[in-house]
């Protein structure tokens, strides 16, 4: 590739590319993307190379290798462009066919169609797809579209555009004034306003600045910084430079946490492409402006969310957060001023200076601008990764574009923001999705998770499992948080055991306080958020396990028992082998089998067995 | 181990800013933080051992003792164990005779916890070496552990 040394040369360059692909020519774009790759996707992506190999059709059809398009409980994902036929569930022995009916004869193959599980109806196209068609796809629908590793797959879509408006139309004032009319908050969770930290840091002294973006993505459930980095890193990088450029920053950094492999190789190589072409790197486009990134990746600790850890860790040190007196954006990483984004924070940018702050003001609610990714998991149908307008309501992302709870069960919450957020119950479920909203009610946005959970949910032991999962990872720097979650910890296991005492609830809500009050950074000043929503809306189930030494939704080990029903039982045997213990006894058939008590360890093998749900918990 | 060690961290141009990203490289190429290339790691970057001694500890994914050839990360987040991921651990537990964080005797298998790996819709997940093993359960688990030497 020649290095382009003006703008113009860029839309030149453009220009030739688009003129150079055959938009009527047939291309199979395949997912590769993490939660594919547990499919088998890899192999489907080599037998659909064979086989085309075989058909002689190398010159007639493109395979192109893409990111996550979202939809990840119907894995491996498969669009067919120019028509958009979207396929689902595709398997190694489906690749033949596809070529040679789809492909060569462009028939529908019906049984690899989405068919909606409610209502039976099948779809052809991916936009008509109930999951995808409420949703408002800003950043995550180049994904499918583009192969992450080429850059001119991102030209061709109109990429870096908006840095080439930004460079020889607007100056860094201006960018920042259109990035704070635009009302854009981070999507990190904390939702500061952007355009406010990026002008801080513009403002502050020193001749040299920093712009970081947070990959580290430590919140259990939350997957889309993975998504956007893997599928569609270029968007990313291209934020980064409007925003080093406005700025004053000539240097960046890219933090992913190391569990995200596919994600720091993408970005490597679009930078590497960027560099080529010359939009990273000395004199970007001939305009004297200078702008490399780095890639460090982390060593798995989720304190480094907290910006001032990161930054600690990206010098090389343990990493430990400080106290915020004096903001990142005056004295960050090196002791000079740093800006910090999360990914979809830098996604949209190009978004916004292409398109216009008013644009983007449009979307979403009164106080939060713009779309979110959520990743909607746990107990519901259509799990996977959904971008919505700010401001739909939790019915509609849970029912509407989840299709409701999985296996008929009965609804109970949903967590929103991680360790830092809360569970939201059955009475909010038309709470209106944003920042503050979500604040007001318990909860937090955070990165945007969103599990969804059933009646055989725990509250009890949730709230166990995210104080236990929040005492692992505190630095123990500060005494509330590292003291306080420990404490929190054994009150809660103790519940959960049946060795909860009357004044424990109170006493919770009294560490909570302390925690929230008292704590030096935020994961310990959340981390009150989990038990006080459990406690808030589902008080009546600490009470069952203390008052009464019963877990109602039957998952607390010490406070159960199996036992089989034995209407329900068809005597099939299929348990006793798989029981660690021999606990089982095989009757005969059509007689139901023996559990033995003593020997049970409540292991829950038996009940993941049997699908006669001939397995009772009480 | 010196010109190993060497190479890696020529490859960061001696960025002590890079010391993460180092160590992990490291643990790729020995499964484990030897006690000899963290010294070397001292020697190269002009750091502390107790600046490189405090990072290797700190951070989850790296461990100062040997490792078995297989590595099992059992996904607990919180997505994997609303589906319950912590039965997948207790049977994994079972089936090898150890605890989380511990090696078989025949250091065929390390069994880890790990708190996301990002695959949330699949969950419960395990992942074996960079093998994903997606809607685990319990019963699944003895035959999924024999495939592996």
């Amino acid at each position: 590739m020649v290095r382009l040394s003006s703008p113009q040369q860029l839309e030149g360059l453009r220009k030739s590319i688009v003129e150079r692909k055959d938009r009527s020519k047939p291309c199979i774009a395949l997912c590769v993307g993490t939660g594919c790759l547990a499919y088998g996707c890899t192999d489907i992506l080599t037998a659909f190379k064979n086989e085309v190999e075989k058909n002689r059709l190398q010159d007639k059809v493109d395979i192109r290798a893409t990111g996550c398009p979202g939809f990840c409980e119907r894995g491996a994902l498969l669009t067919i462009y120019p028509q958009g036929i979207f396929y689902q569930r595709v398997k190694m022995e489906d690749v033949p066919e596809i070529i040679s009916e789809t492909i060569l004869k462009g028939n529908i193959i019906e049984r690899l169609l989405y068919t909606d599980p409610n209502t039976g109806e099948r779809y052809t196209k991916e936009a008509d797809v109930p999951f995808y068609k409420r949703q408002q796809r800003l950043l995550l629908d180049s994904n499918n579209k583009i192969d992450p590793t080429s850059i001119e797959d991102y030209l061709a879509i109109g990429g870096y555009a908006a840095f080439a408006k930004a460079l020889s139309h607007m100056k860094p004032e201006q960018i920042i004034q259109e990035i704070k009319r635009s009302g854009l908050r981070g999507r990190g969770g904390g939702g500061f306003p952007t355009g406010a930290k990026w002008e801080s840091t513009r403002e502050a002294h020193g001749d040299i600045k920093y712009v970081i973006c947070n990959c580290d993505e430590g919140d259990p459930g939350a997957y889309m910084d993975r998504s956007l980095m893997e599928g569609n890193p270029h968007s990313v990088l291209e934020g980064m430079i409007i925003g080093a450029y406005a700025i004053g920053a000539n240097l960046g950094y890219v933090y992913i946490r190391h569990e995200y492999p596919m994600a720091v190789e993408n970005v490597t190589i679009a930078i590497k492409q960027a560099e080529e072409l010359g939009l990273l790197g000395e004199d970007i486009l001939g305009s004297g402006f200078g702008f490399k990134v780095k890639v460090s990746r982390g060593g798995g600790a989720f304190v480094c969310g907290e910006s001032t850890a990161l930054m600690a860790s990206l010098e090389g040190k343990v990493g430990e957060p400080r106290a915020k007196y004096i903001h990142t954006s005056e004295k960050g990483l090196y002791n000079r001023p740093s800006d910090l984004n999360n990914v979809e924070t830098w996604a949209n940018i190009p978004h916004i200076i292409l398109k216009g702050a008013d644009w983007f003001n449009k979307i979403g609610t009164k106080g939060s601008k713009g779309t979110k990714i959520f990743s909607l998991v746990g107990k519901v149908k259509n799990t996977g990764l959904v971008e919505v307008p700010m401001g739909m309501t939790l019915r509609e992302i849970v029912y509407d574009i989840g299709g409701g709870i999985l296996g008929g069960n009965k609804f109970k919450a949903v967590q929103t923001g991680g360790p830092s957020g809360g569970f939201i119950p059955e009475s909010l479920l038309d709470l209106p999705v944003d920042f503050d909203e979500l604040t007001r009610v318990g909860s937090m946005m955070g990165s945007g998770a969103m599990i969804v959970t059933d009646e055989n949910t725990c509250m009890v032991d949730m709230a166990k499992y995210f104080v236990g999962f929040l005492q692992e990872e505190a630095c123990g720097k500060c005494l509330p948080c590292r003291e306080g979650l420990k404490r929190m910890l054994e009150i809660l296991t103790d519940i959960t055991r049946g060795d909860g005492r009357k004044e424990d609830i109170e006493l919770l809500e009294r560490i909570a306080a302390t925690l929230k009050d008292a704590s030096l950074c935020a994961l310990g000043g959340t981390a009150a958020n989990p038990v006080m929503t459990t406690i808030r809306y589902f008080r009546d189930e600490y009470e069952a396990h203390i008052n009464e030494r019963r877990c109602p939704a039957g998952v607390c080990k010490e406070l159960i028992t199996y036992s089989i029903i034995d209407e329900k039982c068809p005597g099939c045997g299929l348990c006793v082998e798989p029981c660690p213990t021999k606990a089982i006894t095989f009757v005969a058939k059509k007689k139901p089998v023996i559990l033995n008590q003593k020997l049970c360890i409540k292991c829950g093998t038996c009940c993941d067995i049997c699908k006669m749900k001939a397995v009772g918990v009480k | 181990m010196a010109t190993k060690i060497q190479a890696i961290v020529d490859r960061y141009e001696s960025d002590k800013g890079q010391l993460v990203s180092i160590l992990q490289d490291i643990q790729t190429e020995y499964y484990y933080l030897p006690k000899e290339s963290l010294e070397e790691v001292v020697k190269l970057l002009n750091v502390p051992m107790s600046q490189v001694y405090g990072v290797a500890t700190f951070f989850k994914a790296f461990s100062l003792t040997p490792r078995g050839r297989h590595l099992i990360k059992v996904c607990l987040g919180t997505a994997c164990y609303v589906r319950g991921a912590n039965r997948v651990v207790d049977k994994m537990e079972l089936d090898l005779g150890i605890k989380r964080k511990e090696t078989t005797k025949d250091l065929r298998f390390t069994l880890e916890t790990v708190n996301c790996v990002g695959c949330c819709a699949l969950g419960p997940m395990v992942m074996i070496d960079d093998k994903y093993h997606g809607q685990m359960s319990s019963d699944k688990v003895s035959s999924l552990l024999a495939k592996y030497e």
